[in-house]
């Protein structure tokens, strides 16, 4: 067996080390994947090209740019957060908890594009966080903090989303498996795959909910602190 | 019938008229990026038909111009076009507008959903509204232009004003915008040149297949390892349960397929969470939210992703034998 096209995943881990740009490391690590399984350059151009555009929904969300920028031009981040101040009681954890329990059960129903980064997070719920955090505590967030929580606000959507996905039986991962073991002989009930997936769905928000109000807790300290210095 | 193919083709004329505005303020870098993506959404399928029909030059043209795409991506980073309007302003916009800013925003998922649930009934006799095999994407992409409508009625903008800030915002993103496609790119070459496979060959060299503990080991750590690597536990799943988790812990160990299946890809889901080649989860929102450090996400989300891992590997030890 040839273990040459190894060479690509060393080229994309040397590639991510030294920081170059990723895209460039990427293309980098396919041509040197493709020459050392012994493709002609006409071939591996061509697999290239096809298969670049075969991934073009991956680009799809491009499409909400326009909306969000207009919208974000009249001011919609700016209302995001008066909303928040208006609204009492609503701490940072209980925002991005509540949004981390809508965003599972919606992919546990198969709604995986009606909320992510371009739609929901960056518009809505990162300044939301933020302003949520700054009212908490009656200070405003310093700039390396407004960063932790937008990183939070982000992580939330990704953790929502992954562990909810397999839960639905009709659904892209389940069939996956389903159609692998179907492949090789054995033949399993979707329902049994997506039940044997609650355990870890359940898991995922407890684990990240406890992070959510970890950090919570550090941003109300910090203040503490800053008051004692004073 | 509408298909995948139309919403391309709105986001090659999106791509195309900011590479047009690129071009009139001589910003040639980014215009010849975008028109060399625009190509490849407003052409895309005929490139691909004829390639599989057997004419490659379109195809091989478009290898190069991804190719071209890495080597722009690399150059300097222009400055993003300024924000059109100040803070100052904004505020004061937000007061004019209130709450109708936030109804227009919830258009892209409240009409998602709506179109998503409401498939079944989009029908008329034998034609259907949308391509079954897409119409999760298709209503994404009509939410939008549904969404644009709406915003557009409450801002009072002129339509091209909308472009010229999604514009704004492509710029910004830039090269991360094109990343996660690039990536699955090379998850394809990948697959095609047989990493995968040399991947779980190797790995299975290694276990001491006799202890149930190492093979429970070895099939979910690879898992992580080789979403970590191809950046989609999807593209892992096949690899290592065909190397390690059916011969190893299915076929020797007799354990229990479906909770095999279940906990691997999920296992394999904490690897997304740490990789930065699953760039439309982990870099795209970096940059999207306008963090100091593409690798920002990743560090938010890095504790509850091997935490989880943990979990996985004692839940498939305890479960998975019967």
């Amino acid at each position: 067996m040839n273990h040459w096209p190894l060479i690509g995943v060393a080229v994309v881990v040397l590639g991510f080390v030294l920081r170059l740009n990723p895209v460039l490391v990427v293309v980098t690590a396919g041509l040197s994947s493709g020459i050392a399984a012994g493709k002609s350059l006409a071939d591996l151009l061509a697999l290239l090209g096809t298969a670049f555009i075969s991934n073009r929904g991956l680009f799809l969300f491009v499409l909400t740019l326009p909306v969000i920028g207009l919208l974000e031009r009249y001011g919609l981040r700016e209302q995001a957060r008066r909303w928040i101040e208006r609204i009492r009681g609503l701490s940072l954890g209980l925002l991005l908890i509540s949004y981390l329990a809508i965003r599972q059960i919606l992919s546990m129903l198969g709604l995986l594009h009606v909320a992510g980064h371009a739609q929901t997070v960056r518009p809505l719920v990162a300044p939301m966080s933020e302003a949520a955090a700054a009212k908490m505590r009656d200070q405003e967030l310093s700039e390396p903090e407004r960063h932790q929580v937008r990183a939070m606000a982000a992580a939330t959507d990704n953790v929502g989303l992954f562990f909810g996905e397999d839960v639905f039986i009709a659904f892209g991962a389940v069939l996956i498996i389903h159609g692998f073991f179907r492949e090789h002989g054995i033949e399993l009930s979707t329902i049994a795959i997506a039940l044997w997936a609650l355990p870890t769905a359940i898991l995922a928000f407890i684990i990240h909910a406890v992070r959510i109000l970890r950090l919570q807790a550090r941003l109300k300290a910090a203040v503490r602190k800053s008051d004692a210095a004073t | 019938m509408l298909r995948l193919e139309h919403i391309f083709i709105a986001i090659g004329l999106f791509l195309a008229f900011s590479a047009w505005l690129n071009l009139r303020e001589r910003r040639y870098a980014m215009t010849v990026f975008w028109a060399i993506l625009a190509c490849a959404f407003l052409f895309g399928r005929r490139i691909n038909e004829l390639a599989a029909a057997g004419e490659r030059l379109p195809a091989q043209l478009m290898g190069v111009g991804v190719i071209a795409l890495g080597v722009l991506a690399s150059l300097r980073k222009l400055p993003a076009p300024a924000e059109s309007q100040t803070a100052v302003e904004r505020e004061a916009s937000a007061t004019r507008l209130g709450g109708r800013l936030f109804t227009a925003a919830l258009v892209i998922p409240l009409a998602t959903l709506v179109l998503v649930l409401g498939e079944p009934w989009l029908h008329w006799g034998a034609i259907t509204a949308f391509d079954p095999r897409d119409h999760k994407l298709i209503a994404l992409g009509i939410a939008c232009v549904i969404a644009l409508a709406v915003a557009g009625w409450i801002t009072r903008a002129r339509p091209q004003q909308s472009v010229v800030e999604g514009r704004r915002l492509l710029d910004t993103l830039s090269w991360a915008v094109l990343l996660p496609m690039v990536l699955a790119t090379l998850g394809t070459v990948f697959t095609v040149t047989g990493v995968g496979d040399s991947v779980s060959v190797l790995m299975s060299s290694v276990i001491p297949v006799d202890n149930r503990l190492a093979c429970v080991l070895a099939y979910g750590l690879g898992m992580v390892l080789f979403t970590v690597v191809m950046g989609n536990a999807f593209a892992a799943f096949p690899v290592i349960t065909a190397g390690i988790g059916l011969p190893f812990l299915v076929l020797e160990h007799g354990a229990n397929p479906a909770i095999v299946g279940a906990l691997g890809m999920l296992t394999g889901y904490c690897g997304t969470l740490l990789t930065p080649m699953a760039a439309n989860f982990n870099i795209v929102p970096a940059v999207l939210l306008e963090l100091p450090n593409q690798h920002d996400v990743i560090r938010a989300q890095w504790p509850t992703a091997l935490l989880l891992m943990g979990c996985n590997l004692a839940l498939m030890y305890w479960l998975v034998f019967p």
